[in-house]
């Protein structure tokens, strides 16, 4: 052990030689760092609380207790697409808002600002970890929505879409405030967004029964277009563009403005 | 390093700074807290842009040329900095898939002792493990140049001597190694350079002999009881009195035949024992809390406007400007 430093000291090549132009494994460290976000994630309880237990809870409650009675439908056929919407703002809302918030507060961004890791690979790897675990939720949602009745139209392609741009959308709000506010303020204001989200973003509580200002606000929010767009894929319906059109503005604005206002300490 | 000025707002963190540190020596940056150290080192690792001067590594601007600089910097944080859930021997592996040539993982794990911790999640490692967890993950890239800031703080005695030991072999594998502390035990047969600064001023900059020896020609020290009132003290001897660790004193001017006779009748007149006077070469304890000796208490601060405190360069004035203070607590009292 002890001489082992030194040992490994001559394959190093003289230290005043020029840093090479490209890393020679780019996408190595991505890797190794994706595959060390999800490990992480996937070991923590509360992450798991919220991406799993939540939406498989609301799916199973809604979908066998006639809380609110749907007139021709099934109630899964209206709660399956909303629950996959909320697995979506679930992981890169609150699991990514709150765990970088975190790893803001305890420094870990700023020690990882002085490794050749670099931002785009780091938020790269972010990227690929939520898209990650919304896959695993997606994994556990739709057979169990499947077992509970839930007989889907073939709306996959526009469900992937949207769960894209909202990835996009969600993942930027969720690091515009881990990379703004203090770590405490991070963890309550993320949890109290995906709350206000889910009730008024027409996950549970269809727009149509709210008072028509609160649900003209609640459309220009991305959660409500989301769960349109998802229940539109699988019914077959048609799906607005305005529906389109803000999340793909919230797709677009929210990371800019992350980046934007990003303060790696 | 030359001239370098941060500011915050209105504070003056740290006030015309120069120093180089040599390649492949161990230079330690001490000081009291708030001295400046971690805003200094904060300058040279990028995190800091400096309000005026200029800072180089390896002769690159760290803000400019970070991506150049993070192959070749290792640095530690003084606290966290480590994602909470991870396992040491994960955090090692992850750190090494960002670098081109790093040091094995296990390899490292217990070079810094944690061979047995590899999946104990970060959060519940001690504070000691910890800090040698962060240590090792600054050498994972093998760095021509390490910062440490106050490696060993919140560490037992064991990993103490553990960090120590490890700083050292990097000197002996030619790291520059550049690391702040508080604690003079650190400069143990560890310190090529030591710099102290004070209120972002550099009050002293030299080999740790030739510290001792510049401050020991125009000083001396004596033992009696705890706390005496150096402010009373002080002004019958004309000279400034510090106490250095308890019931060490230190007097700021040379131990002439008159100075001592005064002191002795002052501690007769007050009926104090003296213990032992004491010329000659010192403890770097003494220097440092004379050159530091306004930090802890100003409200004592009446006496010795006429001091000459010390030789160091940059001290004397402002031993002038404030008077000493009590340093009654033992910063490196365990020091031998």
């Amino acid at each position: 052990m002890s001489n082992s430093l030194q040992e490994h000291n001559h394959d190093r090549g003289p230290s005043t030689a020029p840093v090479q132009p490209r890393p020679k494994r780019w996408h190595h460290a991505l890797l190794a760092q994706t595959r060390a976000e999800l490990r992480m994630t996937l070991r923590n309880p509360e992450q798991l609380l919220v991406s799993v237990f939540i939406p498989l809870g609301i799916l199973v409650f809604f979908s066998t207790v006639p809380v609110f009675e749907t007139e021709t439908r099934h109630a899964i056929d209206s709660v399956a697409p909303s629950v996959l919407a909320l697995a979506v703002m679930s992981s890169a809302l609150v699991s990514l808002g709150i765990g970088t918030g975190f790893e803001r507060y305890y420094g870990v961004l700023k020690r990882l600002g002085t490794t050749p890791l670099g931002r785009p690979r780091w938020i790269l790897a972010k990227l690929l970890t939520v898209v990650a675990i919304e896959f695993l939720q997606w994994l556990l949602i739709i057979p169990a929505a499947l077992a509970l009745g839930w007989n889907p139209a073939w709306g996959w392609g526009t469900a992937i879409l949207a769960a894209l741009l909202a990835t996009l959308a969600f993942g930027g709000i969720g690091l515009l405030l881990a990379g703004t506010l203090p770590g405490m303020l991070n963890l309550a204001v993320c949890n109290a967004l995906y709350l206000v989200l889910m009730l008024i973003g027409g996950v549970i509580i269809r727009l149509s029964v709210m008072p028509a200002p609160l649900a003209a606000f609640a459309r220009v929010l991305p959660t409500a277009p989301l769960t349109e767009i998802m229940q539109g894929a699988f019914r077959p319906a048609d799906i607005s563009l305005t529906s389109w059109l803000v999340l793909g503005t919230w797709a677009l604005l929210a990371p800019v403005a992350a980046a934007v206002t990003f303060r790696w300490e | 390093m030359s001239n370098l000025t941060v500011r915050f707002g209105s504070t003056t963190a740290v006030n015309g700074a120069s120093f180089e540190a040599n390649a492949g020596e161990i230079t330690v940056l001490l000081g009291p807290n708030g001295a400046g150290k971690t805003t200094t080192l904060e300058c040279l690792e990028g995190y800091q842009t400096p309000t005026a001067g200029s800072v180089r590594v390896c002769g690159l601007d760290p803000c400019r040329d970070r991506s150049a600089l993070n192959e070749r910097v290792g640095i530690m944080l003084q606290a966290g900095g480590v994602y909470t859930t991870i396992r040491p021997l994960e955090a090692l592996e992850l750190f090494a898939a960002y670098y081109r040539h790093p040091r094995p993982p296990e390899e490292l794990l217990s070079f810094v002792g944690l061979a047995h911790r590899a999946s104990v999640p970060w959060r519940n490692l001690s504070g000691g493990e910890q800090q040698r967890l962060s240590l090792a993950l600054s050498l994972v890239g093998r760095p021509d140049v390490v910062f440490l800031d106050e490696p060993s703080a919140g560490v037992d005695l064991t990993g103490k001597e553990l960090i120590r030991g490890l700083i050292g072999r990097l000197r002996a594998e030619g790291v520059t190694v550049l690391f702040t502390t508080h604690d003079l035990a650190d400069l143990d047969q560890l310190a090529d350079r030591i710099i102290i600064l004070d209120e972002g001023i550099i009050v002293a900059d030299g080999s740790p002999d030739e510290l001792l020896s510049s401050a020991s020609s125009d000083s001396f020290r004596f033992r009696a009881q705890e706390g005496l009132p150096l402010a009373a003290l002080s002004e019958a001897l004309g000279v400034e009195v510090v106490e250095a660790s308890p019931g060490h004193y230190l007097v700021g001017s040379p131990p002439s035949p008159g100075l001592v006779a005064r002191l002795t009748s002052w501690l007769a007149q007050h009926e104090i024992l003296v213990g032992e006077i004491q010329a000659g070469r010192q403890r770097l304890e003494s220097v440092f809390a004379l050159l530091t000796s306004h930090a802890e208490s100003p409200e004592e601060s009446t006496a010795s406007h006429s001091s000459r405190g010390t030789a160091t360069r940059g001290a004397s004035e402002r031993a002038n400007k404030r008077a000493a203070g009590r340093r009654s607590q033992g910063r490196g009292r365990g020091r031998g």
